[in-house]
């Protein structure tokens, strides 16, 4: 079969996939952005956030998990997804404790950047939960704290699938499902400090944290300062959409 | 044009937002311009002179006095405007609604305050409890839980050019194209 061999439009526009690649990654080569939380590159992808919700064919679907076929017409950038993307964000940050003044990874957490490219302004349609949620400081390099945790399964796949050391995993279900570490606490387990799983840029948001490191870019210059998320995959950027 | 009147209260907030608000340098000599001042640690006016058109809120409400002073600008205010993240979603106050893990948090929270942290001295071993306190509230509440809020800018503190753009769009009734540059949680 010809490589690139599957023609398919996203909002209109042709794009080129090979056959079983996923409508996220064909978009990606295509310089087209669809926002995601769960996928990260070199992970396996998971499809559990949902902000990656694209319509194909008049169908949601996620965009990291979908093969690419022969003819479709995925709607990615419209009205109706941006709202759909904007409600799983903001849930996001209302079902959490996301005080970002004090959070180490502010400016570089993908979350907030979702945030500020979603155009979200007015926390005023869900409540806040404020749960009361523990922060795990016993290892001498790693902190955990769960109130920020997105429940992405990133750290769980990386731990899995790189380090093959199964550190995290989920525990409880529904709006109790929680990420929990294979023992007692961080410390009781064999997580390094050189793990992939808590390496910079596999946790999205502020929920692992590497001790002594705090704030390491200043204000100005953190990742998302300079640019809205996104930007890098799009060729003709667009930053935020109301 | 008739200067529209504009109040400003800090309740449970740093007074960075305020701080911010002069970070609008030379342009407070327009803004005086177009606007009066009426309740406002600006002038040090503690009470209301007339009706206004805009309040600007920073800070949530941690005690009753707070809940009392956003209910007093609810009714004196024809919009009022939530200025900064303690003020939209408690900020770094409402951490304290965070980290409450015990059976009785607030005595908890205070007891840690005042008595048990590390670098605390208290010889008298006394919780304030003046009765001119006003009486802290179980957990601390966004403005949008307590009244309703017309309008919420998030940053901590929002910056200077954030507040300018929108004095001038709530001024001229117009919303204002915010650039993503300015948008800001933190
Ligand atoms: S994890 Fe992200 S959204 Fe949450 S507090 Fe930290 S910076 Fe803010
Ligand atoms: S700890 Fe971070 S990487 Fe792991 S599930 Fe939570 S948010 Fe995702
Ligand atoms: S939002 Fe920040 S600057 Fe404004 S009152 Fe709260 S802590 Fe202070
Ligand atoms: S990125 Fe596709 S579901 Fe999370």
């Amino acid at each position: 079969m010809v490589n690139n061999a599957i023609v398919f439009k996203i909002d209109g526009v042709e794009v080129r996939g090979k056959p079983g690649q996923t409508i996220m990654h064909a978009a990606d080569e295509a310089g087209i952005y669809i926002p995601r939380l769960c996928d990260v590159e070199g992970l396996e992808p998971q499809g559990s956030c949902r902000v990656c919700t694209v319509k194909i064919n008049g169908r949601t679907a996620a965009a990291c998990t979908q093969p690419v076929a022969p003819g479709i017409e995925v709607e990615n950038d419209t009205l109706e997804i941006r709202n759909c993307r904007r409600d799983i964000v903001r849930m996001l940050f209302h079902e959490g404790n996301h005080l970002c003044p004090c959070c180490e990874a502010s400016g570089r957490c993908e979350l907030q950047a979702l945030g500020y490219r979603l155009g979200i302004l007015q926390p005023d349609k869900y409540p806040y939960l404020q749960p009361v949620r523990p922060v795990d400081a016993s290892h001498p390099d790693i902190m955990l704290d769960t109130n920020r945790c997105i429940r992405c399964g990133r750290c769980i796949r990386a731990s899995r699938h790189m380090d093959h050391k199964n550190v995290f995993g989920y525990i409880g279900r529904g709006i109790n499902k929680q990420v929990g570490v294979n023992g007692k606490n961080l410390a009781q387990t064999n997580v390094h400090i050189d793990d992939h799983a808590v390496a910079p840029g596999i946790c999205p948001v502020g929920c692992i944290i590497q001790k002594r490191r705090g704030f390491y870019d200043p204000v100005g210059q953190r990742r998302f300062d300079l640019h809205p998320i996104g930007t890098e995959i799009e060729k003709t950027p667009k930053g935020i959409k109301k | 044009m008739k200067k529209k009147r504009i109040s400003t209260i800090s309740l449970a907030g740093c007074f960075g937002c305020h701080m911010s608000l002069l970070d609008i340098d030379e342009r407070i000599l327009e803004l005086v311009k177009l606007v009066e001042f009426d309740r406002s640690p600006v002038n040090d006016l503690k009470r209301f002179k007339a009706r206004c058109d805009i309040g600007f809120i920073e800070g949530g409400c941690c005690n009753e006095e707070n809940v009392h002073t956003l209910r007093k600008f609810r009714r004196n205010c024809d919009v009022l405007v939530a200025v900064g993240q303690c003020a939209v979603m408690g900020g770094l106050p409402v951490m304290r609604n965070a980290i409450m893990h015990s059976k009785d948090p607030l005595r908890e929270c205070l007891e840690t305050a005042y008595l048990n942290s590390p670098y605390v001295y208290n010889p008298t071993n006394d919780i304030p409890n003046d009765p001119a306190l006003p009486l802290i509230l179980d957990k601390v509440y966004t403005c949008a839980e307590v009244v309703k809020m017309d309008y919420q800018i998030p940053g901590c503190p929002p910056s200077g050019d954030i507040l300018w753009q929108a004095i001038n769009a709530l001024l001229n009734g117009k919303p204002s194209d915010l650039p993503s540059e300015v948008i800001k949680f933190d």
